[in-house]
């Protein structure tokens, strides 16, 4: 074992001496009393390196003795992740509750994986097949999965099965497979693997461009500005716009098959909400818990910094495991702006020379590479899988032009900015229209969305002129356009969080609902005698939607309203635009 | 054992930097200057070149002023015996009583586990009508009083202190004014909750370095009281002065200062006091309050704005009350559906009608004619204002609800409030009108 000695300590950070050689970003122990403090080597110079400790480093001390693992930080991949809640550094934090008590205490870390229980597994080759880095070996079943024992991802060529293990249960760490190279050398294959975070999993034929929609049941997301499976977004927002609710509601109902949620630096309150809950919350689409296929990764505020830092990597790895299995990954992270905070605070100690806003100049590469491991990948047996990344940004002052914002914004995707005040105005979501935008394709015919974000944006111009020039100011076409867009925004882009059909809007559901308010509002023209009527019309409009939204789609209920609602706009429709 | 060292090499703002040997991070030394001792604590090592912040500051030491380490980090000591006492911000006493040293606890305590937390769910009643009946508060909740300068937000804490339900109240002052303190201590002691009081205080003549350490004293000692199951209230003000404090450390330590000064771990600094704010599963509780005043009433201050993004909410004291607007309990939801009935209805209906008043209040100062519906909200907005908004009040949460009904019954007909028949049924007032 390599060592070596502390001597200079700065807040997180302590910068060692060593002898014979040391590997950049390799896992290190820092040895004080009986504690060992895991830290991660970030800089070399000479015959001394700087690593950041990812525990408390009070009390520690010059001449303390460092032990080197020659490892890099990594994850353990295998059976057992999901429905699971852990640190930065991947320790179930309901262990660490049974050991530590109310507190995490520093140097206490757990198994991520339990490793006596046992998996009921079944081969899929027999010996003889010839197998490449993450092709599928067995399988074992992990809650509503079937969860594939992969060949290591990191070998490198073709493998030759050697021998494996009948059908029978194994555990994490007994080998179920030996496979051998073309040099007769043999090597095992566990159910579990481990893989360096800060790498991505390459083991896949090609990256495909991400078409088909993610989606959210957002209709304001879904139909406007849509999310690709496989695709990136960001949702900036000032505090208190409602980001975190926003991706709570996502990771409830979108279509994935497995969310990951990062809890970055945020609220712990936030966090309890989501673990105590999750488990009582039926998941619709498969009828099981929702914790069944969310593993959550859990760094708040106030936990240690560095593996602040490192939970957002933790994360993604897990989620490209998953999408290995040819599985549809989301990953959530909540908020990449802690995450880059992070690195700020540990530039600021290596003392490197800052750029904007005191942010380190790797800023905008390193948020370009992690929003890069998204992606839909086709897998050698021909099967695809994607991991869609989802970063919620929270901008010093709500002010959109700092530097994380800015290097999100040019490379995701799609950009749902929250603004303060639609939320101040009880808009849910708060996303707004005007500024957000998306690079991918929506289910929603081009024309109609077109024509709906039209009318949006005349809406919003004529409120302008209305502050300055009063209601009488404008013409009576003028202001049915206004409720146009107003009713639009109402019954369409806000949605009830707390009504149980409202709250979630199906693909279908959408695009039958905005091809039917395009043709019977959007694109009609109507006559109104004065300004009051035109109000009243849209108002009793307004309310009728507001009904139908909540009602479910299949109910006779559901029908009635929109004949009511067809009648309603035939008596004062002149004629629709173009049919 | 315990080494005492003599040799200063530097002296600058209120670090020194003394050569020793075999010292730990974030130790406390003694510093024995001409105007008396003093503690120190470890900032950074470099070998041997150890940076202490000295608590009392740097003014007259000598480079050979003599320097002995205690060997351990920060401790206050904790328990009963603090009950009605008051401290400095090095946790000397301020109120000639005995130096308490024992139950001594380390401060700077790490992170509670996510998973011993419980979901909150019990309010804490003030007695305030604009916090318990339209923002109310929640065990284990932390929220700041967003405030500018010269409101009454020390009357409206000390008023909370007084009136909230809770066993123990932990108050940390941050560069407060002399005569502030006295207000404090003599508001408390007048109503008789001195008794269940502990308080840190550091007052704006003060050195500087202990106004960081007051809220780590504050909270160490509320964590300990929660521990045993107390629920507890911890009061800090003024944060905007710790972050002023940080700022001068963090600049005399030449850290690339980030936005206006401040150091880049502002938000971890900040997070890391506001997240002990705790209900533990199967033991007490903190709830904490925190004056935050923003210079130049900016919401978008580095201060404010991180406060923003880590605290539940926040009060907004604005002309001398609670605005209704701009004023947020994100916790609210989890405890107002539990206490009456229509305690959601009067929080909607109320604040819905009172926007109505303002926008009417607008028109008014434009000069747009008054309808009698406009007369109808400026009566009832002046109503609200006088009855609900005082921060002088003291009223149980039912009280306020009725008084709520009140005022609608007298400024209203039930179908003007748009609320729905069977409340108005159950609590319209004067029968059916």
């Amino acid at each position: 074992m390599r060592k070596a000695k502390i001597t200079a300590i700065n807040g997180n950070m302590v910068r060692v001496s060593f002898d014979s050689l040391v590997v950049q970003n390799e896992v290190a122990y820092i040895l004080h009393g009986t504690e060992r403090l895991k830290s991660e080597v970030i800089r070399v110079r000479g015959k001394t390196a700087e690593m950041q400790v990812f525990e408390g480093t009070h009390d520690l001390k010059v001449g303390d003795d460092i032990e080197l693992t020659g490892d890099l930080l990594s994850v353990e991949l295998g059976p057992g992740l999901l429905g699971q809640i852990f640190d930065g550094l991947q320790n179930p934090l309901p262990e660490l509750a049974r050991r530590g008590g109310f507190f995490l205490k520093r140097g206490i870390y757990a198994e991520p994986l339990p490793d006596k229980k046992k998996w009921e597994f079944t081969p899929l080759l027999s010996p003889g097949s010839m197998v490449r880095p993450g092709e599928r070996i067995g399988y074992v079943p992990e809650k509503i999965f079937r969860h594939y024992c992969m060949a290591p991802f990191n070998l490198d060529g073709v493998y030759e099965v050697a021998n494996i293990s009948p059908k029978g249960a194994y555990t994490i760490k007994e080998p179920v497979c030996e496979i051998k190279d073309k040099d007769g050398k043999i090597t095992p294959v566990y159910l579990s693997q481990l893989w360096p975070v800060k790498i991505a999993i390459k083991a896949y034929v090609e990256k495909l461009r991400p078409t088909e929609p993610l989606v959210t049941k957002m209709r304001l997301i879904d139909s406007l500005f849509p999310v690709a499976r496989g695709g990136t977004y960001c949702i900036p927002g000032p505090f208190g716009s409602g980001k975190t609710v926003l991706q709570q509601l996502i990771s409830k109902h979108a279509d994935a098959d497995i969310v990951v949620i990062a809890a970055c630096g945020e609220r712990a309150g936030e966090v309890v909400e989501t673990l105590k809950t999750f488990p009582e919350i039926t998941d619709p689409r498969t009828g099981k818990s929702l914790s069944d296929r969310t593993v959550i990764i859990c760094n708040t505020s106030s936990m240690p910094v560095a593996a602040r830092e490192s939970s957002v990597y933790t994360a993604i790895t897990i989620a490209e495991y998953y999408r290995q299995m040819g599985l549809n990954t989301l990953l959530l992270a909540d908020s990449t702006s802690r995450w880059a905070q992070a690195m700020r605070e540990i530039s600021g100690r290596m003392e490197e020379i800052p750029g904007e806003e005191a942010f380190p100049a790797y800023l905008e590469s390193r948020i370009a590479s992690f929003y890069e491991r998204a992606g839909v990948v086709r897998l050698y047996d021909g099967s695809t899988g994607s991991i869609t990344v989802g970063g919620t940004v929270s901008p010093a002052g709500g002010n959109f032009e700092e530097p994380v914002t800015q290097a999100t914004l040019k490379v995701v995707g799609a950009f749902h900015g929250l603004s303060r005040q639609r939320s101040d105005e009880r808009k849910y979501p708060a996303i707004d229209p005007l500024m957000s935008w998306s690079k991918y394709k929506s289910f929603i015919k081009e024309e109609q969305l077109a024509r709906g974000h039209e009318v949006l944006r005349r809406a919003n111009d004529l409120a302008q002129m209305m502050k300055v020039i009063g209601e009488e100011g404008i013409s009576l076409a003028d202001y049915v356009d206004y409720l146009k867009g107003d009713f639009f925004d109402f019954v369409y882009l806000q949605q009830d969080a707390f009504d149980p059909v409202d709250e979630a809007t199906s693909g279908e559901r959408q695009a039958y609902v905005f091809d039917f308010i395009y043709r019977m509002v959007l694109n009609a023209e109507f006559h109104f005698e004065d300004k009051t009527k035109a109000l009243h019309f849209f108002h009793t409009l307004r309310q009728h939607f507001k009904g139908w939204n909540s009602m479910k789609e299949d109910s006779d209920e559901f029908r009635g309203v929109e004949a009511e609602i067809i009648k309603i706009v035939s008596e004062r429709t002149v004629k629709n635009r173009q049919d | 054992m315990q080494k005492i060292y003599t040799n200063i090499s530097q002296i600058a703002g209120d670090v020194i930097i003394v050569e020793a040997k075999d010292i730990g991070y974030m130790e406390i030394a003694q510093v024995y200057t001409r105007r008396g001792p003093s503690l120190a604590q470890v900032i950074r090592i470099e070998k041997d070149r150890i940076f202490l912040q000295v608590f009392a500051g740097s003014k007259g030491i000598s480079t050979g002023d003599r320097v002995r380490f205690l060997g351990h980090t920060m401790r206050v000591p904790s328990g009963v015996n603090l009950m009605g006492r008051i401290f400095n911000g090095s946790g000397k006493p301020l109120d000639n009583g005995p130096e308490l040293t024992d139950n001594l606890i380390e401060t700077g305590t790490p992170s509670v586990n996510p998973v011993k937390r419980i979901i909150p769910n019990k309010m804490v009643r003030t007695g305030l009508p604009m916090i318990d009946v339209f923002n109310s508060l929640v065990v284990s909740q932390k929220l700041p009083i967003f405030s500018i300068a010269g409101e009454p937000y020390n009357e409206l804490l000390a008023r909370i202190a007084v009136q909230a339900e809770t066993d123990i109240i932990v108050l940390g002052g941050m560069g407060l004014k002399y005569d502030d303190y006295l207000y404090f201590r003599d508001i408390l002691e007048q109503h008789g909750a001195l008794s269940r009081s502990i308080m840190f205080i550091h007052t704006a003549s003060d050195p500087v370095v202990e106004c960081l350490l007051v809220p780590d004293l504050s909270l160490a000692v509320a964590e300990a009281f929660a521990l045993e199951g107390k629920r507890t209230l911890v009061l800090l003000t003024d944060m905007t002065n710790f972050c002023d404090s940080l700022k001068e450390i963090s600049i005399t330590m030449e850290q690339i200062p980030s936005n206006r000064g401040y150091p880049g771990d502002l938000y971890s600094q900040l997070a890391s006091r506001y997240e002990k704010a705790v209900d533990f599963e199967g033991a007490g509780s903190i709830t904490i309050l925190a004056v935050t005043t923003m210079p130049g009433d900016d919401i978008t201050h580095p201060v404010p704005d991180n406060t923003g993004y880590i605290t539940e909410g926040q009060f907004y004291l604005k002309n001398g009350a609670i605005e209704p607007f701009g004023s947020l309990s994100r916790l609210k939801q989890q405890v107002n559906g539990k206490t009456r009935d229509d305690h959601r209805i009067i929080m909607n209906t109320m604040i819905q009608l009172f926007a109505s008043y303002r926008e009417t209040l607008e028109k008014q100062s434009m000069g747009f004619q008054m309808s009698d519906w406009d007369r109808k909200l400026l009566n009832y907005g002046k109503r609200f204002e006088e009855s609900m908004m005082p921060l002088k009040l003291n009223v149980p949460l039912e009280e306020a609800l009725d008084l709520g009904w009140k005022i609608l019954g007298e400024c209203f007909k039930p179908e003007e409030t748009g609320i729905r028949k069977t409340m108005i049924d159950k609590y319209w007032p004067h029968g059916k009108d």
